[in-house]
């Protein structure tokens, strides 16, 4: 009987909350294949010095604007063909994956981490701090993120670091509003009363129990991130305020590709190629993630 | 009513104060004298830059800078760019009239597109087409557009010959710009074919730039759409015995509107973003080129009025759209 009981028990028993993310997670065929492809280009990117048939830097002087391997004219030896310097495409693509991503976690670290500790103070605490906090998070939302990014950049100079810390500040308000949110709804819940009555200090509350039930909405808007920054840095990089020449970025490699435009399709068509199918690979991720994480839509 | 258009005013006075203390700063945050940033001169003797600082009011404490910036800028002065000695606001308004053409035609598009897309995708729930619609939006959303106007031009122009790569009229003809705006301007003046060459030179800009409206605007009404077909009113209408059409285009659709519009509203600083990108790859002599032309001339008094009278904009339109939606959804008025 008893064993009756347990086996009963373990089929009624709600999946592990691992499993039935992921479970939701797989329905969405689109996020699956967005993974996939974010882990690929992670892989590439990790090992671009070894994937990689050249360096992004080496300039073949007898192979300028080769075409790619199956047009005529194109070798092997260039893949996807080279540039006007002869620089193999191929190669750039690659170590540009390495910066794109990079880019993509350094402003998605900064801005999350300012985000969070902005957000869930101005939450926890209100008062003056909370408006005028909101308020300049307000003003940054009313600029497009593009021209407050050109601003900073202005001001700090042209390079890939500061367009890094420019999209940073440029989408903090995001992460600091969908914290802030989230902590005035579980501030008022009975689990934080009670965890305050036991005596626990605000730095406890704040980061210990409030923050982990904070954090569905902010996986979500991280993944969204990613394609936020990598098409706003190749967007400055495409305008010369972001990578400087030779650096093999996506969007520095489009900046002089105009002029090519009659004689060199690849050279024009396959920087971006690599820039929309890892932005898109990030959207289609981060709905899946929502889908699976919020609970309302589940069916 | 008038309580909740005052409160909003109030509200924007705040932000515009913000975007005043950034264009300010930016100026003193740029690594140089200001002196030379603003006067633009170089190799100044001791007397000069003496009489230019006292000129341009920066011996003075920097609060009543600020003050002076500001009393300036409610009074159309935004100083005078360094390359072309023009004031920064005359600049700007010749030039302002190419953006509205341009931004105006994109949300043109994406309205006419994107509301019918999302609406068919909407009823059609599930089927091919409302797949390929998602699709086809989510991959415009994710569109790096400074690509998709080359790939436009590679494919248009290059290839298949039909539009011209850049510029706003061809250089053909010689027409007076009176109002700014080539389409008008064209109709107006006496060459035949003018206005034709105008809009051949409008449509590709117009289609890049309408792109990420109208992948948002699709899939805002689809969304919105399907909220409202389940409604308790559509079962209704259709158990009357309405036609189809009627029940999707008379009663769902009315009020599948309203987020749409406001969509639609804030779409202002998107199409404002992508006009930097898009008029600086067509050659589109709009506000968008001139401030990413000014950022490398470093003509810094024009990045500073510039971005301020953008920001100032997208400021206004949102205020409008805001004040809009009060008229039409009394909820909001009345629940702030």
């Amino acid at each position: 009987m008893a064993e009756f009981v347990s086996t009963d028990d373990r089929s009624l028993a709600p999946p592990h909350p691992l499993r039935e993310f992921w479970s939701y997670f797989c329905e969405n065929k689109g996020a699956l294949v967005g993974l996939c492809f974010i882990v690929f280009i992670t892989i590439v990117a990790l090992l671009a010095e070894y994937i990689a048939p050249h360096s992004p830097f080496e300039q073949y002087r007898d192979a300028l604007l080769t075409p790619p391997a199956w047009l005529e004219g194109g070798t092997w030896t260039y893949p996807l063909g080279t540039d006007d310097l002869g620089r193999d495409i191929l190669s750039r693509l690659i170590h540009g994956a390495r910066l794109s991503l990079l880019v993509g976690v350094i402003v998605v670290t900064i801005s999350l981490a300012a985000g969070i500790l902005l957000g869930i103070v101005s939450g926890y605490v209100g008062g003056y701090f909370e408006t005028m906090v909101m308020r300049i998070m307000d003003i940054m939302l009313a600029l497009p993120s593009l021209l407050l990014a050109m601003a900073i950049v202005t001001i700090l100079g042209p390079s890939l670091k500061n367009a890094i810390l420019a999209i940073a500040i440029v989408v903090l308000p995001h992460y600091v509003r969908l914290t802030r949110a989230a902590t005035i709804t579980e501030k008022a819940k009975d689990y934080v009363i009670s965890s305050r009555v036991c005596g626990a200090g605000p730095l406890r509350l704040m980061f210990i129990q409030i923050l982990p039930n904070c954090m569905a909405p902010l996986i979500v808007q991280a993944t969204l991130g990613f394609s936020t920054a990598i098409l706003d840095a190749a967007a400055l990089g495409f305008l010369g305020m972001g990578a400087q020449p030779p650096t093999p970025e996506w969007g520095a490699m489009l900046a002089n590709a105009l002029q090519f435009i009659q004689r060199a399709w690849w050279v024009v068509t396959l920087p971006g190629l690599a820039i929309l199918s890892t932005v898109l690979a990030f959207n289609l991720a981060g709905d899946g993630l929502r889908d699976a994480l919020d609970p309302k839509l589940k069916r | 009513m008038i309580k909740f258009f005052l409160n909003r005013i109030a509200m924007i006075i705040p932000t515009f104060i913000g975007v005043t203390l950034l264009t300010f700063a930016l100026i003193h945050l740029i690594p140089g004298d200001p002196v030379v940033l603003i006067a633009g001169e170089r190799g100044i003797t001791p007397e000069r830059h003496a009489i230019l600082r006292a000129e341009l009011g920066l011996d003075k404490p920097i609060m009543v800078q600020y003050g002076r910036y500001v009393w300036g800028v409610l009074h159309g002065d935004l100083g005078k760019s360094i390359v072309t000695k023009q004031p920064v606001f005359k600049e700007f308004i010749t030039l302002f009239p190419a953006t509205v053409e341009l931004s105006f035609f994109a949300l043109i598009l994406a309205v006419l597109f994107g509301i019918p897309a999302g609406v068919i995708a909407g009823v059609k729930r599930g089927s091919v087409f409302d797949h390929s619609v998602m699709g086809l939006s989510l991959t415009g959303y994710s569109m790096p557009i400074f690509w998709w106007a080359l790939l436009m031009i590679l494919f248009f122009s290059v290839f298949l010959h039909w539009t011209p790569v850049s510029g706003r009229l061809s250089a053909l003809f010689w027409i007076d710009t009176d109002t700014g705006f080539m389409l008008i301007d064209a109709l107006r003046s006496d060459e035949k074919g003018a206005f034709i060459s105008a809009l051949r030179h409008l449509i590709l800009p117009s289609i890049v730039l309408g792109t990420i409206p109208l992948a948002v605007i699709a899939r805002m009404t689809r969304s919105a759409m399907l909220e409202v077909l389940s409604e308790d009113y559509v079962r209704t209408a259709r158990a009357k015995g309405l036609a189809p059409w009627r029940v999707i285009g008379i009663h769902a659709l009315r009020n599948a509107l309203i987020p749409v519009i406001t969509v639609i509203g804030l779409q202002t600083g998107v199409l404002l973003a992508g006009a930097i990108l898009t008029e600086t790859i067509f050659a589109w002599p709009g506000v968008g080129k001139w401030i990413v032309e000014s950022i490398r001339r470093r003509d810094y008094p024009s990045v500073q009025g510039g971005i301020l009278l953008i920001s100032s904009l997208i400021i206004l339109v949102n205020l409008i759209v805001d004040m809009l939606y009060g008229v039409v959804n009394p909820r909001i008025r009345h629940t702030r």
